[in-house]
């Protein structure tokens, strides 16, 4: 690298400054939620844990272990979360390869492509939804939280370009060979789209494992609720109790105790997407380019 | 015809089950819009209730609450888009200038967490560190702002619902827009350096005319998408103090339609939205394919 000049040097210093404070911006939120969480109450009462825990406890961790609720709700999202990255999974792979196809290969090509991009432009709306559900007895079943929506569109055209971008040889290859569509599919695909994989395998588990929604509009017994589901309505709760004593955060806390086992419990929720991310990560910023343009 | 089918099945055989479920969950619901032309009763179902033609729409247009939400929805989204996609561009420049890829990773991958985390989750953080006297009033403090009511002063609510927001989702973008400041010629680049240009001045004469078309891309793009000013957030961090400035098309239908149980007015608003949604949607998909020759299929 060639000399730098005064200016560029204190360029990148500014830079450099600017970048670790957007990131810290970025964290700090879930770091404050962390220190709380591993806080006394009584310290977080006055105030002023911030980035670090005051008075280390970990009781609000076995407050949440031990909450029988938090664990049930924990094992429905387990649960939803097996189910609909499986069926995601399995729906995307077997519609993204027909539509990958050329017209010429797949005749009915573009109107299977309409037929989804459609769903990106126009539906019922909320309540249409509801009592479609409602009327397919599925309230209170998990089938609510992953049948609907198991082909995602947005990441279907992630997946689709991205086996529109193998090299035409392979198949080729592979038909001259004798081999058939499935055994194309499972066995010269599948290894090659690893990255489309991690890629949309993560957006589904993490709509998955977010989703409070749907869980809210369709679980009339609380112990149907997801996790995020609960976590809401403890926030729900939560703010309620705030309104009444007059957005006072922290005088509110003095007579709550359980704003460290709200931090814990939300910190725990955390934990699953945390730790899948940055070993997606790899796969995740070149999954996401390759996919979004078009061979 | 038949012939086709014989070389078409195995595809049409994979396609089936994707095909049946979104024929329930995606389309099926569309036949319940009907609602919206009735004097709609679940005890008669859609079949035996009422028509009453365009009376809910009549309803909806002379509520005040539904025409400020409209406004709402369209203020919200802008300014999101406006800022959520500078931020992303501005930040996508500077992690540019940013020799050490290990460092660059990094910044990347951090800035990126925030869209993973719910905003259910998101919603109990701000709840913290928003309040009068939580982080960041603290901090403004020192300077001797505030405290200001982030979430329950209206004229301040839809602001901090477009920065909490930019603040989620920004990473996003830079992600996309990182990987387009990669693909330009680094050819551009030398013939440049020959003439003389400095770093400052290959930003702003090829590096961003160079990201000219995915920047535009990203924005009509999301542009179609702008009544969808997010449900998940405002639900879960607005209070009755603050609809006057954060009550948007989709916490009105859901107040309306699913907790009051007025079905057919919320069913119509929904319908006026996804009318509208279709056109822009449309719209914007096709200035996207004139402009940047982008292609959904």
């Amino acid at each position: 690298m060639d000399k730098m000049t005064q200016g560029q040097k204190l360029f990148r210093v500014f830079n450099y400054i600017i970048c670790i404070a957007v990131c810290l911006i970025c964290i700090l939120p879930v770091i404050n939620t962390l220190a709380i969480s591993l806080s006394s109450p009584a310290q977080v009462a006055t105030g002023k844990v911030a980035f670090w825990p005051r008075d280390f406890t970990t009781m609000s961790y076995e407050f949440a272990i031990e909450n029988g609720r938090f664990l049930q709700a924990f094992f429905v999202t387990l649960q939803r979360c097996l189910l609909g990255v499986s069926i995601n999974m399995f729906m995307l792979v077997t519609t993204a390869y027909p539509l990958s196809k050329s017209r010429q290969r797949f005749a009915a090509r573009h109107f299977f492509m309409g037929f989804y991009v459609f769903t990106m432009l126009f539906g019922g709306g909320l309540i249409p939804y509801y009592i479609l559900i409602l009327q397919l007895g599925l309230l209170d079943s998990i089938w609510s939280l992953v049948l609907p929506l198991s082909v995602p569109v947005y990441s279907l055209i992630i997946l689709m370009n991205f086996m529109r971008n193998l090299p035409a040889e392979m198949e080729e290859a592979a038909m001259m060979d004798g081999a058939g569509h499935f055994r194309i599919l499972v066995s010269i695909y599948l290894p090659v789209l690893k990255p489309a994989l991690a890629t949309v395998g993560l957006f589904s588990f993490v709509f998955h494992w977010n989703d409070w929604f749907t869980g809210a509009l369709f679980m009339n017994d609380p112990v149907n609720y997801p996790l995020q589901t609960y976590l809401q309505t403890l926030l729900i709760n939560f703010r309620d109790l705030l309104r009444m004593s007059g957005s006072d955060y922290h005088r509110l806390l003095m007579r709550m105790n359980e704003q460290t086992g709200r931090a814990a419990q939300l910190f725990l929720s955390l934990i699953p997407t945390l730790v899948a991310y940055p070993f997606l990560q790899k796969h995740f910023a070149k999954g996401l380019v390759l996919g979004s343009v078009k061979g | 015809m038949v012939k086709r089918l014989k070389k078409d099945w195995p595809y049409l055989v994979l396609l089936l089950p994707g095909v049946v479920l979104t024929f329930i969950f995606s389309y099926m619901p569309i036949y319940g819009l009907v609602m919206a032309f009735q004097d709609y009763n679940p005890g008669l179902g859609f079949g035996r209730s009422p028509w009453i033609g365009f009376e809910n729409f009549r309803f909806i247009f002379s509520q005040p609450q539904f025409v400020r939400s409209v406004y709402n929805t369209f203020y919200i989204s802008i300014f999101k888009i406006i800022f959520g996609v500078s931020a992303s561009v501005i930040f996508a420049l500077m992690l540019n200038e940013i020799r050490n890829t290990i460092i660059k990773r990094i910044f990347q991958t951090i800035v990126y967490i925030p869209n993973f985390i719910s905003w259910v989750i998101m919603a109990g953080i701000l709840y913290g560190i928003l309040a009068s006297d939580g982080i960041v009033n603290n901090f403004l403090g020192f300077f001797g702002i505030g405290p200001i009511q982030f979430l329950s002063n209206s004229s301040v609510f839809p602001w901090t619902m477009v920065w909490t927001d930019v603040w989620k989702t920004f990473g996003f973008g830079t992600v996309v827009y990182l990987a387009a400041i990669t693909s330009i010629d680094p050819g551009l680049y030398e013939s440049a350096v020959i003439d003389g240009a400095g770093r400052f001045r290959q930003t702003i004469s090829i590096t961003l005319p160079m990201m000219g078309p995915i920047i535009m891309l990203m924005t009509v793009l999301a542009l179609g998408t702008v009544l969808n000013a997010g449900f998940d957030q405002i639900y879960n961090l607005y209070s009755p103090a603050v609809y006057s400035t954060g009550d948007i098309i989709d916490t009105f239908v859901y107040r309306l339609g699913l907790q009051n149980g007025r079905f057919a007015i919320g069913t119509a608003v929904g319908m006026f939205k996804s009318v509208v949604s279709l056109v822009l949607i449309s719209l914007s998909l096709l200035v996207a394919y004139k402009v940047a020759d982008y292609k959904v299929f």
